[in-house]
């Protein structure tokens, strides 16, 4: 870093090329880096209570630290932590399975008929494009304000997608091997087990992480709109009734609890494809 | 004489497009003995892959038709083994698997599948890699694990599409011996596509020369070199007027060489 200290005349001038090195980063040992990482935390969780008890930030709106731990003790010891996470987890767990399996059956549905694949195409794209939470008051309608229109949601976001990378993997399967297979003498629907599925397979997988993100967004919006239970619902009436620790508290909760399921997707994805490559 | 394994009548294939119809083929006609190594050789888009294709059942002909033992075959799939110059192995099977997959297809048990195929893979040089998955093997390792897939299935006939055509020239050289030793162990009869003209007559008993565009037979060279065949066997008077006769028919005017 010190050859930079002097002043060097453009080589231009000089009459010779000067050559630029390769620049070098060096990596900090992982301690440093979670040793940054904690103190960023520290940091940032020191800054607020102190900018807040200093009114330099309104706790009113803001919050605090300390007033946030204290109703994140009371939320889970009094309150309905349990309930309330075990609700939100049912109905993303549900409308992420519901959502992935139906969206890949369709999506490998696609492979028996191009013409059926040219007809169904367009709506699917159709469906793609509305922002589907927008529907989300129609489906609370239809489905009433339980735990169904919730899954409903979740569905409705997380089957596009998979019905959508299923088909592109549907398309991405080699014509080659598909002559081979034919060459063989095989049936369609032996092409469709042996060929199509386990080919489509990565692709399938590959879309797990995104849908549980999906379906976690969709039960929050279910619950949002209309619920009696769930993180969703607790957030909403937290920020109705102004307590905004409580919605800390329920915005740290749902974010620990996606990371949760992200980590275990993530696994599930893992052991997925070490048994599809197998 | 014995008599024809299989035999093209008449094979014409005709391509419409919104430009018009093209010939790809005009009718090709020859027959193949039982037992016998043909390769067929031409420019690109003398229309041999498309002749393949008509051969395994996989593109219907705009006339003729393929006769397998007396029996009329055409547009029938799974009765000739077919190869193309990509292995094409599943990356989700091992070795193993891969190699039963014609057996599998055909309703046998993989069992039993597995208890056939496994001395073979010992005896042509798969032996150590059967439970190895393809992207572990070399690309010469590959293309016999595709080639034993094909006669696995237990066709008489085979095609191969320049199974070779990507390999390096040492690789290529080892596999054509390979396949010559296949070939003697299992008494198939072969048709061969290649563009390499040493290759055919290296490896055949006729050469079947075809013409570009619209694709038909224009030579059928009988290749009487005793077997087993010395390498240097390229360096014989009778195998240079050979490759000369087919180079001469190969040599396409310069306008067509761009093409």
């Amino acid at each position: 870093m010190r050859r930079f200290a002097g002043f060097r005349f453009p080589s231009v001038f000089l009459g010779h090329r000067a050559y630029r090195r390769l620049p070098v980063q060096h990596e900090w040992a992982p301690r440093w880096i979670m040793a940054a990482q904690i103190l960023l935390v520290v940091a940032l969780i020191g800054g607020w209570q102190a900018a807040a008890s200093w009114k330099i930030i309104d706790p009113f709106f803001w919050s605090q630290p300390s007033a946030i731990w204290h109703t994140l003790t009371l939320f889970f010891l009094k309150g309905d932590a349990v309930t309330d996470i075990a609700y939100t987890f049912e109905a993303t767990i549900i409308g992420f399975v519901v959502g992935t399996i139906a969206g890949s059956l369709l999506g490998l549905s696609f492979w028996w008929s191009r013409n059926y694949a040219a007809i169904v195409q367009p709506f699917i794209i159709c469906f793609e494009s509305i922002p589907k939470l927008a529907l989300a008051p129609l489906i609370i309608l239809i489905f009433g304000i339980g735990m169904t229109s919730k899954v409903a949601i979740a569905v409705a976001l997380t089957v596009v997608v998979s019905t959508l990378t299923t088909y592109a993997g549907v398309k991405a399967v080699d014509p080659d091997s598909e002559r081979l297979f034919y060459s063989l003498g095989a049936s369609r629907f032996q092409v469709f087990r042996k060929l199509v599925i386990p080919a489509v397979m990565p692709w399938t997988i590959s879309v797990l992480r995104v849908n549980i993100g999906l379906a976690l967004t969709g039960a929050i919006v279910g619950e949002f709109i209309s619920s009696q239970h769930g993180l969703g619902r607790e957030i909403l009436y937290a920020g109705q009734t102004y307590d905004i620790a409580l919605v800390w508290v329920a915005v740290l909760v749902l974010a620990a609890f996606s990371m949760i399921m992200y980590v275990a997707v993530s696994q599930l994805e893992k052991l997925l494809r070490k048994g599809v490559a197998h | 004489m014995p008599s024809a394994k299989l035999e093209l009548r008449s094979i014409a294939m005709v391509f419409s497009s919104s430009a018009g119809a093209v010939d790809a083929l005009t009718p090709v006609s020859f027959a193949i003995e039982e037992g016998s190594f043909v390769s067929v050789i031409g420019p690109s888009g003398c229309g041999k892959s498309t002749l393949f294709n008509i051969i395994a059942g996989l593109q219907a002909p705009s006339g003729g038709s393929v006769v397998i033992d007396d029996e009329d075959a055409t547009g029938t799939i799974g009765r000739v083994g077919y190869m193309l110059q990509k292995d094409l192995l599943l990356p989700w099977r091992t070795v193993l698997d891969n190699v039963v997959l014609g057996m599998e297809i055909k309703g046998v048990s993989r069992q039993r599948a597995h208890a056939t195929a496994l001395p073979y893979l010992a005896r042509y040089g798969l032996g150590g890699f059967e439970h190895r998955y393809p992207r572990e093997l070399s690309g010469g390792m590959r293309q016999r694990a595709a080639l034993l897939r094909t006669l696995l299935l237990d066709t008489d006939v085979i095609l191969l599409d320049e199974p070779f055509g990507a390999l390096d020239a040492q690789t290529r050289a080892s596999m054509q011996e390979w396949l010559l030793q296949l070939w003697a162990d299992f008494r198939k009869t072969v048709v061969f596509v290649t563009h390499d003209v040493d290759e055919a007559i290296y490896l055949s008993d006729e050469i079947v020369v075809m013409s570009a565009r619209p694709g038909r037979v224009v030579d059928r060279i009988a290749v009487p070199l005793a077997r087993p065949r010395p390498r240097l066997i390229t360096n014989a008077r009778e195998f240079i007027a050979i490759k000369e006769r087919c180079l001469d028919h190969l040599a396409p005017p310069v306008a067509e060489c761009a093409a």
